[in-house]
């Protein structure tokens, strides 16, 4: 609906020299909605996952939300234990599935790579809208389970024996994850094949910018590990279906190979889920610094390197599953291990900013709030990936805790912060900074009094996914109560202000940060095919030189006009 | 390249999947390299699915070896070894359509490829047969036999039955790619100047058939 | 890149009909091997025996068959990094297994 608005904003703006995407169909025959539901162009198809992400994460929040509403005191507050569990279940699924895997790069990935590039589409174009109708599919059946016997009550990492066992609607479930699988694997098929076949001529590997070297290392985590959790939720569905045991106990089969299997997949997963925001800070922070990245070269290192060795570590999602104390010891080593590539990019961003002349934005304060949430993420991931303290926390509210700080406050923060950035670029407007600042502080506050009484619950010992609790926790779920509302209306309030930038937001300049990559050097919203004369090579792409230079001259022309709104 | 800001040019030149309907209005390449590329990635999707089977194999291998190498013999190796050689031969003719073609004869490419489908079926055909004469005996998953056989064998089964199914799965696909192949060359569609697309079926088909070099060692012929 | 459109694919490599054939005639012979190896009894090492035999035979169909042997260093590299993926996956998984 937002798109639509879109196109009547923009037939004001005729008189354009260029024409922007929004106006010329790629392929040209088709109008109306036909001009975006058949379109091979890469910005159209990234803005149809914008419209479809965006409603599936607002209806997974207001699950979280239910949830946290439930638990605010003890017994049943709003709903019945069956409805509780099927709710935290698809809370569970649309976030990972729908939301937090796809958000970056199918969004900002599939509208910027190209263009980080000097492209003008990725390589398989028609794959490419294939991908985003099998996300469509997937979302769909995962809706249709909700009224087909019965939602899922399996968490969603459909663990057998449970999965198997359970009389709810598991099989569409699964169905659903593997065709939203398949869309995410074609998409990491097609960065690959992109960024080897399409760079710019005379574009070096150390050239790329650092948002689509993130996508690229993305890539090949989400095309190797992503077939695995197929062949899992497969042999789920064949279970159910033929009862072949290899998952059964009683006839031989062995319930911690599906763990082994389901975190091959699931614990990489986490690294396709933090990459691409890992690489969105890395353009924000540069940018508003005024400074060359601090470290472009480890940086692009961390990144491979969290891609190979986040594969090795799956294991430490079941240090009391039953499985080999060997293991146990073996796979809690390795997880300290990729704590150092993390870490190795928390320190180049905070070094980047370091003596800077930083320019506060609201991309920059999502941007900072990411650092500060990430960080406390990954340093709780430590406590977990320690044998010991984890048999101390493990399946309790300090899990549910470091992971949402590192989903929500690493992933969710960066994509906001990609919104805010990227914004004018895609649709050619400001929004209010004002409101943007309002929203990002109501979200980072409530965030914090949201999972803060998480941690403390989990090492009192409140278990996850339990429908009521023993009283002395109920100060703590309360307060998390109020947090959630606290972040609910905060993003809601970002949400808004940045539709309302449809209606009277100012025209954005093609370059409204000081930006050095390629997308800020075309028009904003970009015309068809992305460069209006063949861009060429810069060299290093965080070179601030003439930006400053510039800067000094003019004063922030249009950052001034936008605060102003 | 230098966008023309008339609306003709916004033509359906982006295409350029492998398939390949491209229309070169401007002096863009089809790449073939690139299209190939792609066809290797998704071949590593396909064995890392198959991976997943053979890490359970793997596992249930260590931990039932007795039951495994017995229920092994239980396997025809006859009907395996036929199966292997008319995969590899068929591999081989897939090959050799893609030299004819290079060598711009079409019909000796197109008599290759029409071998290559005729040994696909056929396997499929003896799968059947095997199948078939499998669950005539009872041995199935769930089936009644089974319930009180060894939880080896149990195991055993179901991964024979898993991923020969899947395989059987792959073949149906690998000889759909190969007859639309036949059909873009008797149509011209694939010529001796480009036949990306009868690399990239063929890249296909020997992968099916890469698959099955391993599950017939480790299913036929443990001992 | 590649070259002109019009003669774009016809630089390619091109392999005989003798030397597709000469493969064809390792694989099989490899196939009887593999099967004949089966039959003597190596404990333990027969499973092993059999995957080497395995791999060198699908070695064959990669490099001439798929032709591998003709493609960049990025497919090459890939692949086989795809292939240490999955023994990766494999073998640290028997942490667990062998150690129960």
């Amino acid at each position: 609906m937002e798109i639509i608005g879109k196109i009547s904003y923009m037939e004001t703006q005729a008189t354009q020299p260029i024409k922007s995407f929004y106006e010329t169909p790629s392929p040209s025959r088709f109008t109306g909605i036909g001009a975006w539901l058949l379109t091979i162009d890469h910005k159209r198809i990234g803005l149809m996952y914008m419209a479809s992400v965006m409603v599936w994460f607002v209806i997974a929040l207001i699950l979280g939300l239910l949830i946290r509403t439930e638990l605010m005191a003890t017994g049943s507050t709003i709903m019945e234990a069956e409805t509780y569990n099927a709710i935290f279940t698809l809370h569970g699924v649309i976030m990972i599935f729908l939301f937090v895997i796809p958000a970056i790069p199918a969004i900002f990935g599939n509208f910027l790579l190209p263009i980080q590039l000097g492209t003008d589409d990725v390589f398989f174009p028609k794959l490419n809208l294939l991908s985003w109708y099998l996300y469509m599919l997937g979302g769909f059946l995962a809706i249709l389970s909700l009224f087909a016997d019965g939602p899922p009550d399996t968490g969603w990492t459909f663990y057998v024996p449970f999965s198997v066992s359970t009389e709810t609607n598991v099989g569409l479930t699964v169905t659903a994850a593997f065709i939203l699988g398949m869309s995410s694997m074609l998409t990491g098929l097609n960065f690959i094949t992109t960024v080897h076949r399409m760079r710019m001529p005379g574009m070096k590997w150390m050239e790329i910018p650092l948002f689509t070297w993130s996508l690229y290392a993305t890539a090949w985590v989400q095309l190797l590990a992503t077939p695995v959790l197929s062949i899992t939720l497969l042999l789920v569905i064949l279970e159910r279906i033929f009862g072949s045991g290899l998952f059964d106990p009683s006839k031989g089969g062995d319930p911690i190979l599906y763990q082994h299997l389901f975190w091959m997949y699931s614990h990489p997963a986490v690294y396709i889920m933090i990459l691409p925001g890992m690489g969105v800070i890395s353009e924000i922070i540069p940018v508003f610094s005024r400074k060359s990245i601090f470290g472009y070269k480890a940086i692009v290192g961390s990144s491979m390197a969290i891609a190979v060795a986040g594969s090795l570590v799956w294991a430490h999602h079941m240090f009391t599953s039953g499985m080999s104390d060997v293991a146990v010891f073996v796979f809690s080593f390795l997880t300290f291990i990729v704590a150092i590539p993390s870490a190795i990019k928390v320190f180049s961003w905070v070094s980047t900013m370091y003596k800077g002349s930083i320019l506060m934005t609201p991309p920059l304060f999502f941007s900072l709030c990411f650092i500060y949430l990430f960080s406390i993420g990954g340093l709780t991931g430590l406590v977990l990936g320690a044998a010991g303290t984890n048999i101390q926390v493990h399946d309790t509210h300090f899990v549910v805790a470091h992971f949402h700080f590192v989903m929500f406050g690493g992933t969710g923060f960066a994509f906001f912060a990609a919104l805010h950035f990227w914004w004018p670029k895609i649709f050619g407007i400001m929004y209010n900074f004002k409101r943007a600042y309002v929203a990002a502080i109501l979200t980072t506050t409530g965030f914090m009094l949201h999972y803060i009484p998480m941690f403390i619950l989990g090492i009192m010992g409140m278990p996850r996914r339990y429908y009521d609790y023993l009283p002395e926790f109920q100060t703590g779920n309360f307060f998390a109560g109020i947090g959630a509302y606290i972040l609910v209306a905060g993003v809601l309030v970002m949400l808004l202000n940045l539709l309302i930038s449809f209606k009277n937001g100012e025209t954005s300049p093609s370059d409204p940060w000081g930006g050095t990559t390629l997308e800020w050097s075309i028009p904003s919203p970009p015309p068809l095919h992305n460069f209006v004369e063949s861009p060429k090579p810069k060299g290093y792409p965080y070179d601030f030189t003439d930006i400053v230079r510039s800067n000094s001259l003019n004063s922030n022309d249009s950052l001034n006009r936008g605060s102003k709104l | 390249m230098i966008v023309n800001q008339s609306d003709s040019n916004y033509t359906d030149d982006k295409t350029c999947d492998a398939v390949g309907s491209h229309t070169d209005n401007e002096n863009k390449h089809y790449d073939i390299v690139g299209s190939r590329t792609g066809m290797w990635l998704f071949l590593y999707t396909e064995i890392m699915l198959f991976g997943g089977l053979f890490v359970l194999y793997a596992a249930y291998y260590r931990m039932y070896t007795a039951d495994f190498t017995g229920a092994g013999k239980e396997l025809d190796i006859l009907m395996g070894s036929i199966n292997t050689v008319m995969l590899l031969v068929s591999s081989f003719a897939v090959a050799a359509s893609i030299t004819a073609i290079q060598k711009k004869s079409r019909k000796v490419a197109l008599a290759f490829l029409g071998f290559a489908l005729f040994l696909g079926a056929m396997f499929l055909v003896n799968k059947y047969f095997e199948w078939g004469h499998k669950i005539d005996l009872g041995i199935f998953p769930n089936s009644p036999l089974m319930e009180d056989s060894s939880h080896g064998r149990v195991l055993f089964f179901s991964l024979y039955y898993t991923i020969t199914a899947l395989h059987a799965i792959h073949i149906i696909i690998g000889m759909t790619l190969l007859a639309v192949t036949m059909a873009f060359i008797m149509t011209d569609k694939v010529t001796e100047h480009k036949y990306v697309l009868l690399e990239n079926a063929g890249l296909y088909w020997h992968l099916v058939d890469l698959i099955w070099i391993f599950i017939f060692p480790l299913f036929y012929l443990i001992y | 890149m590649t070259g002109n459109i019009d003669h774009i694919q016809s630089d390619a490599h091109i392999q005989s009909y003798g030397k597709l054939l000469g493969v064809l005639a390792i694989l099989l012979f490899l196939t009887a091997l593999t099967i004949i190896v089966s039959r003597i009894h190596f404990g333990g090492a027969n499973i092993w025996v059999a995957l080497i035999v395995a791999s060198v035979k699908s070695s064959f169909v990669l490099l001439f068959f798929m032709h591998l042997k003709y493609e960049s260093i990025l497919i090459k590299a890939s692949f086989l990094a795809t292939i240490g993926f999955l023994s990766i996956l494999i073998g640290f998984m028997f942490w667990d297994v062998a150690f129960r």
